[in-house]
């Protein structure tokens, strides 16, 4: 039934998005293989011989084991946030969806302002350093849940203004606390919603990298993606290395790309149909 | 319901919903975000070093619009967010009408282009700077074997700051093409069912009917990508930092160099002047595609 056109266009798409998309990966893989001189030459040719592990085991252990100190920041980090992200996003979008008040004007422009306004590096590292936070992993938490709580309010409070309000007023009816109608009914029903937040927000606060830079300087606090810079100087980049390493923080979002892509799309394209 | 139960009830609405829920969010985001933004309003008027600050009235400012690679920074931020976001527009209609259409393999070329969207950004950066290589790079040695002199991409001042861009797009268009495919599955059938019974060329069918109904998704791209375009640092950091010289400084870059070198006043006002390019640009620009069309 596909005509012969549709074929051929078929066929061209594949090839040039392998070679666009696909063989950047395929070098940075290539490169993870190879040995330090053959990796000098930076070139798309087939490893010598089986350099990964050797590479895994050198990426790591370089200085003092800092990939391991990486990981383990860059995961409490993301898992600290998310968890508070959801909670306080949930929150504010269930009663900014119900409750009218002539305070949800305010409350949207400073979401809108949020999403918009760049945050002001050097006085945010001043009121830190105020309240002894600068260069915690505290610190670095509180500063991604701030940063990123007007995207996950915007998902939470679309998404409640579908849950019908007569809902709550049944729970009520049957027995239900006020705050039971919340906890216990409301944010189990945000179950898919929430999988996209935690999916978008981990994604985006594991690939962040400006923030740490500023907000979280030291070795002992280093997060993978500053790791990408140990191996680079101005004379010699241990190739193989970098590429190693690249592939190495590029395995986590892969592998949330591998079961949840829906979600990612889902969250990421709200609002692009109403506007 | 009677007279009495509407107060109670009123009541209850209120502790159904209570306005402490709003407490735990609006303390962090005004003490670790609004707090410092307003800070900045204030600190970018002084000469800053974190433990006194003197009042210098608008000299930060002054300094911006006079030191030549201050200027270039805040042009190169322009033309870097209008690249990008226009280029993300284009290719990103194009990948969605043609993933929208009855394609071979549709899922593999979907994940394909999307994928680069949830990579890291350093990573990206550090692979291409090494395809981008002059001599050694991947880029120009394929380029070579059709017989083409390849550009020196990141080390040729005119060119820098479009390499990165381009950059910019091959992470980036995977999102601009999901919210196109988003956008053009919402549009309902009959729409196309009317067009082909009025004899409606593919064009037409594009022009009339595609391009005016996708209207939403384009504002999303627009905006989204106009925003990040301006703020963009990590990628530029990755690449070039800011070189060769300053030829791809954006303010993001000028923010990070100036905070580093410890000139505290001055990195702020690039914050302030960020912030007001980012007003001044894209608040007209959202009214601008958000607007009400005539038959609305």
């Amino acid at each position: 039934m596909r005509s012969r056109g549709s074929i051929i266009g078929g066929v061209a798409a594949i090839a040039a998005t392998f070679v666009v998309f696909v063989i950047p990966f395929l070098f940075i893989i290539l490169m993870a293989f190879k040995d330090k001189q053959q990796s000098a030459l930076r070139d798309f040719s087939w490893p010598n011989g089986f350099h990964l592990w050797d590479n895994l085991y050198e990426v790591v252990k370089t200085r003092n084991w800092m990939m391991i100190t990486a990981f383990i920041n860059s995961s409490l980090i993301t898992v600290v946030s998310v968890t508070l992200l959801i909670v306080l996003a949930a929150m504010v979008g269930f009663v900014l969806a119900r409750r009218k008040t002539r305070w949800n004007g305010l409350i949207e422009f400073l979401i809108l302002a949020g999403l918009m306004i760049p945050p002001a590096v050097v006085p945010t590292i001043w009121l830190l350093q105020g309240l002894k936070l600068f260069g915690t992993l505290h610190g670095m938490i509180l500063i991604q849940v701030a940063y990123n709580l007007p995207f996950s309010i915007i998902l939470y409070r679309a998404f409640i203004a579908t849950i019908p309000r007569e809902l709550d007023e049944a729970a009520v009816i049957d027995g239900a606390r006020p705050l039971d109608v919340f906890f216990r009914i409301i944010l189990p029903l945000l179950w898919p919603v929430t999988v996209t937040n935690i999916v978008v927000q981990s994604v985006g606060i594991f690939n962040d990298f400006t923030n740490p830079l500023y907000y979280l300087p030291g070795n002992q606090n280093a997060t993978v993606q500053l790791t990408l810079y140990n191996f680079q100087s101005q004379f010699s980049t241990a190739y193989n290395l970098l590429f190693t390493n690249i592939m190495l923080i590029t395995i986590p979002p892969l592998i949330v790309f591998m079961f949840f892509n829906r979600q990612i799309v889902a969250g990421m394209t709200a609002g692009a149909v109403k506007g | 319901m009677t007279a009495a139960a509407a107060p109670a009830l009123k009541m209850q609405r209120r502790s159904l919903y209570p306005g402490w829920f709003y407490l735990p969010a609006a303390v962090v985001y005004s003490v670790l975000f609004l707090a410092p933004t307003f800070a900045s309003l204030y600190f970018s008027l002084t000469r800053w070093t974190l433990f006194d600050a003197t009042f210098i009235g608008f000299d930060n400012f002054a300094q911006f619009f006079r030191e030549p690679f201050l200027i270039q920074g805040l042009v190169n931020t322009v033309i870097y967010a209008v690249v990008t976001s226009g280029l993300k527009v284009v290719i990103g209609m194009a990948l969605a009408v043609m993933l929208t259409s009855q394609i071979m393999a549709r899922g593999y070329l979907r994940s394909v282009i999307f994928f680069p969207v949830l990579v890291s950004t350093i990573g990206v950066g550090m692979t291409f700077t090494v395809l981008m290589h002059p001599t050694q790079g991947m880029i120009n040695q394929a380029l070579a074997l059709f017989g083409i002199a390849g550009p020196g991409w990141l080390v040729d001042p005119k060119l820098a700051l479009f390499s990165v861009a381009l950059v910019d797009v091959w992470k980036g268009v995977g999102l601009a093409t999901v919210i196109y495919i988003a956008g053009l599955v919402a549009i309902p059938k009959d729409y196309y069912e009317a067009a082909r019974i009025d004899g409606a060329t593919r064009l037409q069918n594009f022009i009339y009917v595609t391009l005016p109904l996708s209207r939403p998704a384009t504002a999303t791209v627009i905006t989204l990508s106009f925003i990040g375009g301006l703020r963009t640092f990590d990628l530029i950091w990755a690449m070039t930092k800011g070189g060769p010289g300053f030829a791809s400084d954006t303010v993001a870059s000028v923010i990070y160099k100036q905070y580093q070198a410890g000139f505290y006043g001055l990195s702020t006002a690039g914050n302030v002047v960020l912030f007001i390019l980012i007003a001044v640009l894209v608040v007209p620009l959202t009214m601008f595609l958000n607007r009400k069309q005539g038959h609305e």
